[in-house]
């Protein structure tokens, strides 16, 4: 498969082979407003789709981020260390959270693809 | 200010709604009403615009209250039989910051308080109280203090702050007689020929102004200010971590019915004669506190990291053991670091004190702080 899915608590995974690139949307870091800090897991840490990958904290709040698919993390965005607001300013690229290789592929297929993620957000409105 | 959140009631708005709809601003319920989070610059940039230029605010959901009896001095002791503040040595134009006690020594709100000299109409007391408190506040002046004075609720008044290092520049191009305010004084004037009660005061740290108009003039007003190349609107996500930052407490987190003025380090806020004379709600807890010390303070907490710590996060000694709670936290926009305030216990308050801080499971390591975390700027 290939391209962007998103999930409904507005992460996004890119996949390449079984790793999949774990990330939140323009529309959550809009919500969020700005980024102070990224709570980012440990790597070997295994996740279950759903449950919490990281913590994100905006100026107000805290937010957790689900995993939108369940496996194992092998590698974090340091680089979200010394500029937390890189979420903000490129959500869907150099603002990603984590790399987890896959456990179970077959999730992806719950995942939204762009044009139904749009429409989603629409709907939140 | 307050954080107690509203009802189930529908949200009230304030008389600058439309505009704040107009200027962009994402608005949540706070404390009963439709409030302006944020603008769309954001909380970051607000937060550095304001200390950097000037920033409004729109805080017309406080409670504002004139406080009249037969004399200055009688309404200044009715006050003082429920704050534990010296409101009878207040000059013409002088503001003080009080409390509310009640009988357990605890905080029912904290508010401010002007003498309005003998130039606007009679000589009294003008009072302004947080939103998610004021109704409960007004029942206990009228259930209080009502048969010695008289307490007129001004509902018909918005409040709006404008702070900053240029806000005295800004103000005074539309109130020349601005100037001549020095910090923690009041007075009624003329803005952009609109009558206005300014008293040079805040709630950020900074030079500024809380200026209260008409809601029939508040729009008006607001353009007039807005329309000032140094001022931005700002949000009460700004108006938070700024005043965390200036080590202000926020009433419902630092100080409730739970925490007393000693504890809350709230000492200076009772002048002399009243901690020795009493006379107010609690008055014999405060006082034996005062002579024996307190069991806890409220300090500056400073993370080590970069993760903030929220209120509520527990404090532990190094052994584990809780020591205290933060009650306000996050990340401090112009100190560039997360920063909280809390109760520890009294002998971890000395400050540069190692402390960890329960954050997610983890134990974050941190050091009281002096309080502010950021110099005050006021022009006294």
């Amino acid at each position: 498969m290939s391209g962007i899915r998103f999930a409904k608590d507005h992460e996004w995974v890119k996949v390449e082979g079984d790793i999949a690139t774990v990330g939140i949307s323009p529309y959550a870091q809009e919500q969020l407003g700005d980024v102070v800090f990224v709570d980012l897991p440990a790597i070997g840490k295994k996740v279950e789709k759903g449950k919490e990958l990281a913590v994100v904290e905006s100026v107000k709040a805290a937010s957790e981020v689900y995993a939108p698919v369940s496996g194992e993390v092998v590698g974090v965005n340091e680089a979200l260390g010394d500029a937390p607001g890189t979420v903000n300013e490129d959500a869907l690229g150099k603002g990603w959270f984590a790399k987890v290789k896959m456990s179970n592929k077959a999730e992806l297929d719950a995942l939204m693809d762009e044009a139904a993620y749009k429409t989603f957000c629409e709907g939140l409105h | 200010m307050s954080s107690n959140p509203g009802a189930d009631a529908p949200l009230k708005s304030t008389a600058l709604y439309d505009l704040h709809v107009e200027l962009g601003a994402k608005m949540v319920p706070f404390a009963g009403y439709d409030m302006p989070v944020q603008y769309p610059a954001g909380i970051l940039a607000e937060h550095l615009h304001t200390r950097a230029a000037a920033g409004l605010f729109d805080v017309s959901h406080m409670g504002q209250v004139r406080i009249r009896a037969e004399s200055f001095a009688a309404a200044a002791a009715a006050v003082e039989r429920l704050c534990p503040a010296d409101f009878q040595a207040l000059k013409p134009g002088q503001q003080r910051y009080s409390f509310f006690t009640d009988n357990g020594g605890g905080i029912l709100d904290d508010l401010m308080v002007t003498r309005m000299g003998a130039g606007d109409d009679r000589d009294h007391l003008f009072m302004v109280v947080n939103a998610g408190c004021k109704d409960a506040d007004i029942a206990h002046l009228k259930a209080n203090l009502g048969a010695r004075c008289e307490i007129e609720v001004l509902a018909d008044r918005s409040l709006v702050a404008l702070q900053g290092p240029q806000a005295a520049a800004v103000f005074a191009r539309l109130a020349p007689d601005s100037a001549k305010l020095k910090f923690m004084n009041g007075a009624a004037l003329k803005a952009g020929g609109i009558d206005v009660i300014a008293t040079r005061s805040g709630y950020t740290g900074e030079d500024g102004f809380e200026i209260s108009v008409a809601d029939a003039d508040i729009v008006a007003f607001t353009k007039k200010v807005l329309a000032e190349p140094e001022v931005k609107p700002i949000g009460l996500g700004a108006r938070d971590s700024l005043r965390l930052e200036a080590g202000l407490c926020l009433y419902g987190n630092d100080i409730t019915e739970k925490t007393n003025p000693v504890e809350a380090s709230l000492v200076w806020a009772m002048q002399k004669r009243r901690r020795e004379e009493g006379g107010f709600p609690g008055a014999g807890i405060i006082q034996r506190q005062l002579a024996d010390g307190p069991s806890r303070l409220r300090v500056g907490i400073l993370p080590e990291g970069k993760a903030p710590a929220r209120a509520h996060t527990e404090i532990t000694d190094a052994t584990g053991r809780v020591i205290g709670e933060v009650t306000s936290g996050g990340f401090g926009p112009s100190l560039g670091a997360p920063l909280a305030m809390g109760y520890v216990e009294k002998a971890h308050s000395t400050v540069g004190t190692s402390v960890n801080l329960m954050v997610r499971g983890k134990a974050l390591p941190a050091k009281t702080a002096a309080m502010p975390f950021v110099p005050h700027r006021y022009q006294r």
